[in-house]
């Protein structure tokens, strides 16, 4: 039993690493084009994105996924999704990306704005130009800045991924519970736990590593 | 031909006006000192210079080129301002170096980048890359930190950092130097080494604008001294005009307040 059990959960793992891989490689960068967005000297994009991150924050993740996931099929007549576990997955990770982005966009800015103005000049009066500033002078320290916020929000988001539940996807809670319901025994939950303690304890050594390998300058 | 002329230079911030009708020139190899009490407007004109602010009137010429007309308001294409910052050099009062960067990397960085903009970069990188170490060890020589080219600023006194600075403002050459209160922000046992290190350059015929709370330092070194007080030059002449013999009552108690102090 012991064997089957650690198999299916390996099986809802995988699902769990995708949803988290996927969102994360395309929050983060959605997640700055925000946070420029938000610090736009054009005031419309600026009161834009502001909207856009009250909204998404303000609501339940859960929330979206549903709307996500169920309103093209109403709106459309049509599902946008695929009907299989591929579909599930990418209907969850879209919606994880919207949501994920806009915490990520806070972070950021703050980040940026954290980093002192003079450094900025700094590379202004040496003839760089602006992405070079952003590239060469501000991200490493910005970088530097949102490990701790940021290692937060990805450990987090290890544990959001259990949402996908709601439209069936069959992640890694979702494969612990199916054991209470079939085979009425309760010890896959506590296994499950195990699972996701491994992987936000991986998570973790990777956050210490790189907050140890920026601590070179302040 | 002066090497720097500012003429009617205004700026407002707001509804406050910082600057009003600021005209001055200086000759190539001088060093202009400018001083005055917090808030007089020092600070900005330099940071005007260096089109870290836009003035709201006025020209800026170097070498007889006009960098800045207000009356020509056309957006500037951030390629043109990048090249027109290039003729000054700026030193800040907090340093400012590039935390993540050695010593040597915050001198050669940007040396490094506008080579990448030449077109023979790719066939000499090696060549190109060895020639601006060399430079940039040269520059650190010069500021007597040799020993220190692989330090990181956090492991430098703010003395050093501030060397650091200067030698990073001169990699690129630039037609005039300008520094911030250099030493406004220094412990007192500091700020002797960066006076040194400015009156070294300044015995190089290093063109530079300096404001400086430093009175002593300013009278010594200064060919040509600029007294700012509530956005208006109110006196100008060389060391020994301003500082032994001023002519403006304004001046008078400034001065006064320094050397009863």
């Amino acid at each position: 039993m012991f064997s089957i059990v650690t198999l299916e959960l390996a099986n809802g793992l995988w699902t769990t690493f995708q949803i988290f891989i996927f969102t994360l490689i395309f929050a983060i960068p959605l997640g700055l084009i925000l946070a420029f967005g938000a610090m736009s000297k054009f005031r419309p994009l600026k009161y834009l994105v502001q909207v856009i991150v009250w909204v998404i924050r303000g609501t339940p993740l859960m929330l979206q996924l549903i709307i996500i996931f169920y309103g093209p099929g109403m709106w459309l007549g049509h599902n946008i999704w695929a009907g299989n576990e591929a579909g599930r997955i990418t209907a969850t990770v879209v919606s994880f990306v919207i949501n994920y982005a806009c915490y990520f966009s806070v972070i950021f800015r703050g980040g940026i704005e954290g980093v002192p103005v003079g450094q900025r000049e700094a590379g202004q009066v040496l003839g760089m130009t602006k992405s070079q500033i952003f590239f060469k002078v501000t991200l490493l320290q910005m970088i530097k800045r949102i490990v701790p916020p940021m290692s937060n929000e990805i450990i987090t988001l290890v544990k959001d991924t259990s949402l996908a539940r709601i439209i069936a996807a069959y992640e890694l809670t979702f494969a612990g519970f199916s054991f209470m319901k079939s085979a009425g025994i309760t010890w896959p939950l506590f296994y499950t736990g195990v699972f996701y303690l491994i992987f936000v304890g991986i998570l973790t050594l990777l956050f210490n590593y790189l907050e140890k390998k920026l601590d070179y300058f302040r | 031909m002066s090497i720097l002329e500012a003429n009617h230079i205004e700026k407002s911030f707001r509804s406050t006006k910082v600057l009003k009708d600021i005209s001055f020139s200086m000759e190539e190899g001088n060093a202009l000192a400018i001083i005055g009490s917090s808030g007089s407007g020092k600070t900005t004109l330099l940071r005007c210079l260096n089109f870290l602010e836009k003035p709201d009137n006025g020209t800026i010429s170097v070498r007889g080129k006009t960098l800045f007309d207000a009356a020509q308001s056309q957006t500037e294409n951030e390629q043109d301002l990048r090249r027109k910052r290039l003729h000054f050099g700026m030193v800040f009062q907090q340093f400012n170096l590039f935390p993540q960067y050695t010593a040597l990397k915050n001198v050669t960085i940007a040396e490094e980048l506008l080579a990448k903009e030449r077109p023979d970069f790719k066939a000499n990188k090696a060549a190109i890359l060895a020639e601006i170490e060399a430079h940039g060890k040269q520059l650190l020589a010069q500021m007597g930190l040799t020993e220190r080219a692989e330090h990181y600023p956090h492991q430098l006194s703010g003395g050093q950092q501030q060397r650091v600075a200067i030698a990073r403002a001169l990699a690129l050459k630039p037609d005039i130097l300008c520094f911030d209160e250099p030493t406004s922000a220094l412990d007192p046992e500091l700020t002797g080494e960066v006076l040194k290190v400015i009156r070294g350059l300044a015995d190089q015929k290093t063109t530079m604008i300096i404001v400086t709370h430093e009175m002593a330092f300013a009278r010594d070194v200064a060919d040509q001294i600029i007294f700012m007080d509530d956005g208006y030059i109110v006196e100008q002449g060389t060391a020994r005009q301003v500082i032994d013999n001023p002519q403006q009552e304004r001046t008078k108690q400034f001065l006064s307040r320094y050397t009863e102090g």
